[in-house]
């Protein structure tokens, strides 16, 4: 197992490279002069010639690159100028409170996800079937920034259990139960889309499993259905499962970016769409950056599980 | 006379190339320096086990894939030479028929579409002359007319065999490989097409190499066998003479493992 | 002279299939309701210049944030005054275009090249493949934004930047289906045919290909648009005066508090569009896809339905042998009702005896073995008639525990490929350790320890080893072992081999069966053995029955059988097997077989 956690994480080291190089590229690809566009409106003449300098544009595009490599793994993302502050450390305390979001959602898609599914398969058209069908149909259909002003509404301006906006009350809180208080409706929000895309997914895994030749052999030797079903073809679904929930890990932090815009929550994605609309150049290829590399991560954790989950992919 | 296919010291490589990441990849070899021949008219059987090579070899033969290592001379023409001239010309000289029939044939094409590519491709018939050629391989195969306008999935297996070797005729090919042609067919419809293969073999002047793992079929249909082990052809020799006085080790093991009839004939069973 | 042959002979087949496609789809009820929803919306999409609407664009101060309802603003007007009406059938016109453009410039781009990758393989696909991976590598969204950065915000851009992030999509799908068709034979056949690698991309790969893309762009045009509605909410999208739902809904959160339906109005038609999408495309993927057309994605039940018109009472003889089958019938549902697959099949198995059930491929043998401990998958297998007798009890009347404490205990299977049959995930150990724990109260321990045991019985060199091995590490003759000791594990009384030695070559074939011949001596084992092959069964079975489209036509001992057939089709199969020594005789002997009593028989 070792072994394999060694190699995947050798392998991973290009895929991050090649992010480095793709997020490099897409910025060099921006039209007119880098510097007028990184610094903005913010543009001086004696700015512009330093960050020319800086980030070294006279020399050829290889050799930008290599210049930008090296000041990344150094923890050099260059200076926002927006907000005058160097980029790593702003994306550092956006990023916390991002992961805080992301992790609760993708907790909430997985078990909630898993255990329709599971239900959903078993007792295929029964009602608890149906129920599930509806909701991954509503799930998967209603935009998620729609489901939050619909939340909004019902549960901050309606009810007003819980509130619309912030990771923490602005006066006083700060404390966990105050934290967990804000981060119910954003959390939700940006499960319920995943949760339907699990939920569907293991459901046609596990019927499609139920149909495999092993499961007819696991019923011939009498064992009984319970162990059939969870023992025998839950493990096999599985193998399938477990990449689309790494691959939901994509969705709930890239989703973030509307839940987090919508509910004033702090962190990467409410920041991004600010550094885009301002042209904070330098913020937004750093969060970006940041992001990617915490969702390879992810998807090396699924295929690590995947792995022990079936020995055919350690070979 | 020359050989219909002579193919001398073949070798075939799998893998062992070097990948960026993964180090050297596990090196297989399929064929091992195989020599063998199939004269004008015969018909050779080439017989192993699954992983033996002989499906590798067999497509090699047919220019579908190309050697490691080795000399192929097919209807006197240097493969090279064949190769040269762009991958139609093995086509008009060599044909394949492949095991599964449903599988050979494009799920989503009429039988006119699939016979119709050999004839305008490898014959450069035109329209008339085509469809004219079609009814005669209809015929030639024992099939009705129209079978034509039909799609593979409303055929049986045998019938989807006999489209399938009606386009290799279609080339006018001089020699055939038929690769385990009648194994995923039912014992009746098997027996049929071995004899229309038999027959069309002497109606078209054709040479085959015979490829099967099935021995009692192999005696049914052959002229010489060759028996191939691990991708090395182990024994060479007249189908009688193989079958009756075997000389390698493998060989006899193959015989005598094969299931027969007689068995029950013969003995008194116990219980 | 021009024989017509061509344009006589229609092609009716593409004209059916898309016949079906469209009934089928259409009898998705939920597909139907989905197709006419966004049938509508598209069409007064489309109708928009010509309806009586205001203009979208014409603010009027004086009648601003008028509620829904009102006079001449049906959904009322927004703070600027402007017709929420006009505006969404506008936004909506603008978000449908934007969101199918962008799904098929995804589709296009992408399902080439997934194309090439596939067919191409090797090393081009492989770097054409990690592109695509690492563009998949970055979530989604994330990646459109970063290309919305770059272009600027606008409605063209995010379309673009929607697009590209779905090509990955699309060319991995097409990439894997175009790759395993390009290794199908009939790729091979067609370049043998003369056809060049575009000819062939084009004409033999693309249209096995197109459902697939049809079905990605049905399951992932509902995503695009929504994703386009996303990048418009955040204002990345559509710029003022133009406005998509995205934006629309966009400027409506700023007033959620005060005039909550000029955000709720927008939002729920983004919904219904994306949900009748939604639905459509599901129902498209279940006409195309034939795995689901066929009913595959059902789940099977732990035994097999009974439905008996007919309950036979089991004779003296019945009561006597080890098993029993008496006039067994069992159907498939179909959707022209129930077809019979084995029609009143009856036969017998004594203790220790071997009976072979012999037939060709459809003749029901196997339908007919797993009948009997109800194995036969259903939906969409039913057991309409007959009984099994199995110590003078009828199982069918059983409960569902008293057949599973039958089967791998009293009764047990050895199946045909024991590579699918075998559990890939688990250690073939652990597998007949299982069986053992299903039937016998031990530890885990001693199971295991048993299990090796058996293993050793079905002489499996270095048990202690291999029993920690997964079934893919294994030869097949080896997993076939596998499978035989599972099966001994409770000491049965009966076994039930279902072409245990098809997927095998002669020389491990030849293995097997002397194996299990030893075993059902050794142990005074009843063996039914299912075969299409009259010399496996010349070797090992004491007794045989013919079977043809479900019925036994002819049974007796073997030799008599086979020495001396007395049906014609008996008679016939024997003729066709070709005998060793028999040589080129064996041709000639065909060649003077009577022609089959009925066309179509067995269908050469």
């Amino acid at each position: 197992m070792a072994a394999y956690i060694a190699k995947r994480l050798i392998t991973a080291i290009p895929v991050l490279l090649g992010l480095s190089l793709i997020v490099f590229l897409i910025m060099a690809m921006i039209p007119g002069d880098p510097a007028t566009a990184i610094l903005g409106s913010y543009a001086t003449p004696e700015n512009v010639e330093r960050l020319n300098r800086s980030l070294g544009l006279d020399r050829s595009l290889p050799e930008q690159y290599f210049i930008w490599l090296g000041n990344l793994l150094q923890g050099d993302l260059g200076r926002s100028y927006a907000l005058n502050r160097p980029v790593l450390d702003e994306v550092l305390e956006r990023f916390s409170a991002t992961l805080i979001l992301a992790s609760t959602a993708l907790a909430l898609c997985t078990v909630f996800g898993l255990l329709a599914g599971i239900v959903s398969a078993v007792r295929q058209f029964g009602w608890a079937d149906r129920i599930v069908t509806l909701f991954v149909l509503v799930g998967i259909s209603i935009p998620s920034f729609f489901l939050a002003l619909l939340l909004i509404l019902f549960f901050a301006v309606r009810l007003q259990v819980l509130p619309a906006s912030g990771m923490y009350a602005i006066y006083g809180g700060g404390d966990l139960p105050d934290l967990l208080h804000h981060l119910i409706l954003p959390a939700v929000t940006l499960a319920v889309v995943a949760t339907g895309v699990v939920a569907r997914l293991t459901r046609t895994a596990m019927l499609e499993v139920l149909r495999q030749d092993y499961i007819r052999t696991a019923r011939a030797k009498g064992l009984g259905e319970r162990k059939v079903i969870y023992r025998h073809a839950l493990k096999a679904a599985m193998v399938s499962i477990v990449p689309v929930v790494g691959l939901q890990a994509g969705f709930v932090l890239g989703g973030a970016v509307y839940i987090e815009t919508v509910f004033q929550w702090p962190g990467i994605g409410a920041m991004l769409v600010k550094a885009i609309s301002t042209r904070d150049i330098l913020l937004v290829q750093g969060g970006v950056l940041f992001v990617a590399a915490a969702y390879v991560f992810v998807n090396l954790i699924a295929d690590v599980v995947q792995a022990t989950l079936d020995p055919r992919l350690k070979a | 006379m020359t050989d219909a296919i002579s193919v001398k010291n073949l070798s075939k490589t799998f893998g062992g190339e070097w990948s960026l990441f993964g180090g050297r990849s596990h090196e297989v070899k399929a064929v091992r320096d195989v020599t063998l021949s199939v004269k004008q008219g015969e018909t050779l059987a080439l017989v192993g086990e699954s992983g033996s090579g002989k499906s590798t070899l067999a497509r090699m033969i047919v220019g579908l894939d190309v050697p490691t290592s080795g000399e192929m001379r097919i209807a006197g023409k240097d493969a090279r030479a064949l190769w040269a001239e762009g991958p139609q010309a093995f086509g008009r000289v060599i044909q394949y028929v492949f095991q599964d029939p449903v599988a050979s044939l494009n799920p989503r094409k009429t039988v006119t579409a699939i016979l119709d590519a050999p004839l305008r491709l490898l014959r450069g018939y035109d329209q008339r002359r085509r469809q004219v050629r079609m009814r005669e391989l209809m015929e030639a195969v024992q099939m009705p007319a129209d079978s034509l306008g039909r799609y593979p999935h409303e055929f049986s297996g045998g019938q989807a065999q006999r489209i399938a070797i009606a386009r290799a005729l279609a080339a006018e090919p001089r020699i055939m490989v038929l690769d385990e042609p009648v194994s995923a067919l039912d014992v009746s419809v098997q027996a049929q097409v071995l004899l229309l293969l038999e027959d069309l073999r002497r109606e078209f002047d054709l040479s085959y190499l015979f490829i099967s793992h099935d021995l009692a079929v192999v005696e049914s249909i052959s002229d010489r066998v060759a028996v191939m082990f691990f991708g090395e052809v182990v024994e060479t020799g007249a189908a009688e003479q193989l079958f009756r006085s075997p000389r390698h080790e493998y060989t006899k093991r193959l015989i005598a493992s094969a299931p027969r009839l007689e068995t029950a004939l013969g003995a008194t069973r116990g219980a | 002279m021009s024989v017509p042959i061509l344009e006589a002979t229609p092609t009716p087949e593409p004209m059916i299939t898309r016949q079906t496609t469209w009934r089928l789809l259409m009898n998705n009820r939920l597909a139907a309701a989905g197709f006419y929803v966004i049938a509508l919306v598209v069409l007064i999409a489309l109708l928009a210049p010509l309806l009586p609407l205001h203009d979208p664009d014409v603010t009027d101060p004086a009648d601003r944030l008028l509620p829904v309802f009102s006079e001449s603003h049906i959904l009322g007007t927004d703070h600027l005054g402007r017709d929420v009406l006009a505006r969404l059938v506008w936004g909506t016109r603008i978000s449908l275009l934007v969101g199918i453009s962008a799904a098929l410039m995804a589709a296009f781009f992408g399902s080439l090249i997934g194309l090439v990758a596939g067919y191409a393989g090797g090393r081009t696909d492989n770097l054409i493949m990690r592109g695509i991976d690492m563009l998949m590598a970055f979530p989604y969204i994330l990646l459109a934004l970063a290309i919305v950065a770059v272009l600027g915000p606008g409605l063209l851009n995010a379309l673009y930047a929607i697009a590209v992030v779905n090509i990955p999509f699309f060319a991995r799908n097409v990439r894997g289906i175009a790759l395993g068709l390009s290794h199908r034979e009939f790729v091979d056949a067609a370049r043998l045919s003369g056809k060049s690698h575009t000819a062939i991309v084009a004409t033999e790969i693309l249209p096995n290909v197109l459902p697939v893309i049809v079905i990605t762009m049905s399951t992932t045009v509902g995503w695009m648009i929504l994703e386009t509605a996303g990048l418009s909410f955040l204002g990345l999208g559509a710029q003022p005066p133009q406005a998509d739902l995205g934006s629309m809904l966009g400027q409506g959160r700023a007033l959620l508090f005060t005039a909550p339906m000029i955000s709720v109005v927008p939002g729920v038609m983004v919904f219904l569009i994306v949900m009748s999408i939604n639905l459509l495309g599901d129902g498209v993927r279940d006409a195309l896809d034939p795995r689901l057309r066929a009913g595959a994605l059902t789940r099977p039940m732990p035994v097999t339905r009974i439905d008996r018109e007919n309950v036979p009472a089991p004779d003296e003889m019945a009561r006597a042998s080890a098993l029993a089958v008496t006039e067994l019938e069992t159907s498939f549902e179909t959707a022209g009702g129930r077809e019979p697959a084995v029609k009143g099949v009856s036969f017998s198995l004594r203790k220790g005896e071997c009976l072979g059930l012999v037939g060709e491929s459809g003749s029901g043998k196997s339908v007919t073995a797993l009948s009997v401990l109800g194995l036969v998958a259903s939906p969409p297998g039913v057991i309409t008639g007959g009984a099994v007798t199995i110590e003078g009890r009828d199982v069918f009347s059983l409960r569902e525990t008293e057949i599973g404490s039958l089967r791998g205990g009293k009764v047990a299977y050895i199946f045909q490929d024991p590579l699918t049959t075998l559990h890939p995930l688990f250690t073939v150990g652990e597998q007949v350790a299982e069986a053992i724990r299903a039937h016998q109260p031990v530890g885990r321990a001693q199971a295991q320890a048993k299990a090796v045991d058996l293993l050793r019985t079905v002489r499996i060199p270095d048990p202690e080893q291999r029993a920690s091995a997964y079934p893919h590490e294994l030869s097949g003759g080896q997993r076939q072992r596998v499978g035989i000791a599972m099966a001994l594990a409770n000491e049965p009384d009966i076994i039930i081999a279902d072409e245990p030695t098809t997927a095998l070559d002669v020389t491990v074939q030849a293995e097997i069966l002397r194996l299990l011949q030893v075993l059902r001596q050794e142990r005074g084992l009843a063996l039914l053995f299912i075969t299409h092959d009259f010399g496996v069964v010349a070797e090992i079975c004491d007794r045989v029955a013919v079977m043809r489209r479900g019925e036994i036509v002819e049974a007796g001992d073997t030799a008599a059988v086979l020495g001396n057939p007395q049906h014609p089709y008996t008679k016939r199969l024997i003729a066709c097997v070709p005998k060793p020594g028999q040589g080129r005789r064996f041709l000639e002997a065909i060649r003077r077989l009577p022609a089959e009593e009925a066309a179509g028989g067995s269908g050469s």
